[in-house]
């Protein structure tokens, strides 16, 4: 097995990771060595192609459809360089100041946090796009909320020169949107941190990971590894966990420490989420332009939120309920659909978590509650509002039955639209939002870290990502990522001299 | 390990034409192509889930040939589809869940196909408005 010797190493290189690179940068200045470490690989510009079946297995685990240990539920997070921020929309909200007093973590306060987030916003260009470069698509979601007397807010995206290919979660083809791929790792890399790609952490020893670089398969996108493929064993002051709320639980309970922490891989939430599309009798712009520009947000009202969304065609045809001619004819008027994302809110609950095989695989257990099951049938009810009122002539819902509503049945949604037809394994559901499974608390017994990310009991490792979550966000993490990210890095410059020194 | 689906040629392209009629009008090379997506997608999963789904179409074949006394191929599109809708709606988890991923795997294959974005009027380009405007 090959040795490094390394100050401090970061396990992941999405919106946690990435920003911590960024931020512990300055102990290079000081002769200290900082690597991080990514399981994906780094793709060419040219590269990003926007074909669909290529790019999903290029940057996403699983080709962005890992499949839940019930199977009713698929995960998509990217595993390249940047992480999930390579494949977002580049959606940039400041989280809620009643969400972040709702999760009681001593210590944590949403002044900081949108401090942060603020922060962050100015660093990656975020910003309002003008309404010349707003879509059909959207602007009817738009239409249709203030036709029923709601209004729709614009999301703040983290775009710079953008042209509107439509392809955000394919990987932008145009280098425009600003995830840490394109802003934090750079300057970091500039400054002298180390990103080693095709990197995957195995597990984590006494100040210690282990990992296995892996050459490229014939065929496939992206940079061979600057390390030669093998095994290492990399010795470092700190290790930093930053492999999302997948990764970093399952890593933690790969390397055995479940033992010291009951509650790892406990709470975890994902924001479940499915598609309807409303068919307009004329074509509307929805494949160009950026596919995200507004949202309704319930979530406090009614557990959920709603966004204007525009996919891909094999991921709307498995996202649309049922097969067969009806299926068949909705895509062919792919033209003339408009699309809306319906996303729960769901509540850290018991069973929900993430946890490890005796073989060390990655398992996620996820089981609706009656709760989501209802948010999600409230919602379809609003977003099925939303299409008629913005002129829709046939509104697909998946908690119809039948799943196909006419223009004349638009005053009947309340009896077509049920939580009673949702059926897991039939009703196709997504998520994006992964959170939690080490969360933020007070001590071991409820928690996995401080509100600074640092493990409970192991003064050496801490954790920068989404898997902080205490609970479910009900909104679009990144920024809120980005500003946990920066506050363990602030801890760890803080405790550096313990550190480095022990 | 990598399947080949190969050995369940018939009874996949069956529950491919039921859950996407339009496939039916491939010629061989688009259902070459189509299967090498499926079959390319499943080599990326462990072992047991390629076994499980050569399994399933196996079984599926089976209960066509115990309730209709026809294999799969040899029923209408109608009648493919009336068996699969039952199973989608079972009460069983295990059955809906394999319905679910066969449909998912039709649609892998069908609508990859840079053929069938075309057809269906998808037109995403990386130029985004400069190539519409």
């Amino acid at each position: 097995m090959n040795r490094i010797q390394a100050d401090v190493v970061i396990i992941g290189s999405g919106a946690g990771g990435g920003t911590i690179a960024q931020a512990l940068a300055p102990l290079t200045a000081d002769g200290k060595k900082v690597l991080v470490l990514e399981q994906g690989a780094r793709l060419r510009d040219d590269e990003y192609t926007g074909v669909e079946s290529d790019m999903a297995r290029a940057l996403y685990e699983d080709s962005g459809g890992f499949l839940t240990e019930q199977g009713t539920l698929t995960l998509a997070f990217g595993r390249t360089y940047g992480g999930s921020t390579a494949v977002y929309t580049g959606t940039s909200l400041i989280a809620p100041e009643r969400v972040i007093r709702a999760w009681d973590v001593p210590d944590l306060d949403h002044d900081d946090i949108a401090r942060r987030c603020r922060n962050f916003a100015a660093q990656n260009h975020v910003h309002l796009l003008p309404d010349d470069e707003i879509n059909d698509n959207n602007r009817l979601f738009e239409l249709g909320c203030r036709r029923i007397g709601l209004a729709a807010e614009q999301f703040p995206v983290n775009v710079n020169g953008c042209r509107g290919s439509s392809l955000c979660n394919l990987g932008c083809p145009n280098a425009a949107k600003m995830g840490t791929d394109r802003v934090q790792l750079p300057a970091a890399e500039t400054a002298g941190v180390e990103v080693v790609t095709r990197a995957e952490a195995l597990r984590i020893e006494e100040r210690a990971v282990i990992a296995r670089v892996s050459r490229p398969l014939d065929g496939e996108k992206g940079l061979p590894s600057a390390w030669e493929p093998g095994e290492y064993r990399i010795e470092a002051s700190a290790v930093v966990v930053a492999g999302g709320a997948v990764g970093s639980p399952a890593l933690l309970l790969r390397s055995g420490f479940g033992r010291l922490l009951p509650r790892l891989g406990e709470g975890f939430t994902c924001h479940p989420a499915f598609i309807l599309v409303g068919e307009h009798e004329e074509r509307i712009t929805n494949d160009v332009g950026h596919p995200k520009s507004f949202y309704l947000d319930r979530a406090q009202e009614e557990g959920y939120v709603l966004e204007t969304c525009m996919y891909f065609p094999f991921i709307t045809a498995k996202n649309l309920t049922g097969f067969g001619p009806d299926h068949s004819a909705l895509m062919k008027a792919f033209p003339r659909l408009q699309m809306i994302l319906v996303l729960a809110c769901d509540r850290a609950v018991p069973g929900n978590r993430v946890s490890v095989s005796g073989k060390g695989v990655t398992r996620v257990h996820y089981e609706f509650t009656p709760e989501v099951r209802s948010s999600l049938a409230r919602a379809t009810v609003m977003a099925a509002r939303i299409f008629f009122a913005a002129g829709a002539v046939r509104v697909h819902a998946p908690l119809a039955s039948p799943p196909l509503l006419t223009r004349g049945q638009a005053d009947q949604l309340d009896q077509k639209i049920s939580a009673h037809e949702f059926l897991p394994g039939r009703t196709s559901v997504s998520a994006a939002h992964l959170m939690g499974g080490c969360a933020m608390g007070r001590t071991p017994e409820d928690s996995v870290t401080d509100a600074w990310g640092r493990v409970h009991g192991v003064p050496w490792l801490r954790i920068g990502d989404s898997s902080l979550f205490p609970d479910s966000l009900e909104i679009n993490p990144y920024l809120t990522i980005m500003a946990l990210a920066d506050r363990t890095a602030e801890a760890l410059m803080g405790d550096s001299a313990a550190l480095f020194d022990s | 390990m990598s399947v080949s689906l190969g050995v369940v040629r018939d009874p996949f392209r069956a529950l491919c034409i039921a859950f996407v009629p339009e496939s039916a009008e491939l010629n061989e090379p688009g259902w070459r192509e189509l299967e090498s997506e499926v079959e390319r997608a499943l080599a990326d999963r462990p072992t047991a889930i390629q076994k499980q789904m050569v399994l399933l179409i196996r079984i599926l074949d089976l209960l066509a040939r115990a309730r209709h006394g026809n294999p799969l191929a040899a029923l209408t599109p109608a009648a493919r589809r009336e068996l699969l809708t039952r199973l989608q709606d079972s009460r069983w988890l295990l059955l809906r869940r394999g319905v679910w991923g066969l449909r998912t795997l039709a649609f892998l294959g069908y609508y990859s196909r840079p053929d069938t974005a075309a057809s269906i009027g998808y037109r995403a380009d990386l130029r985004g408005w400069e190539a519409r405007r």
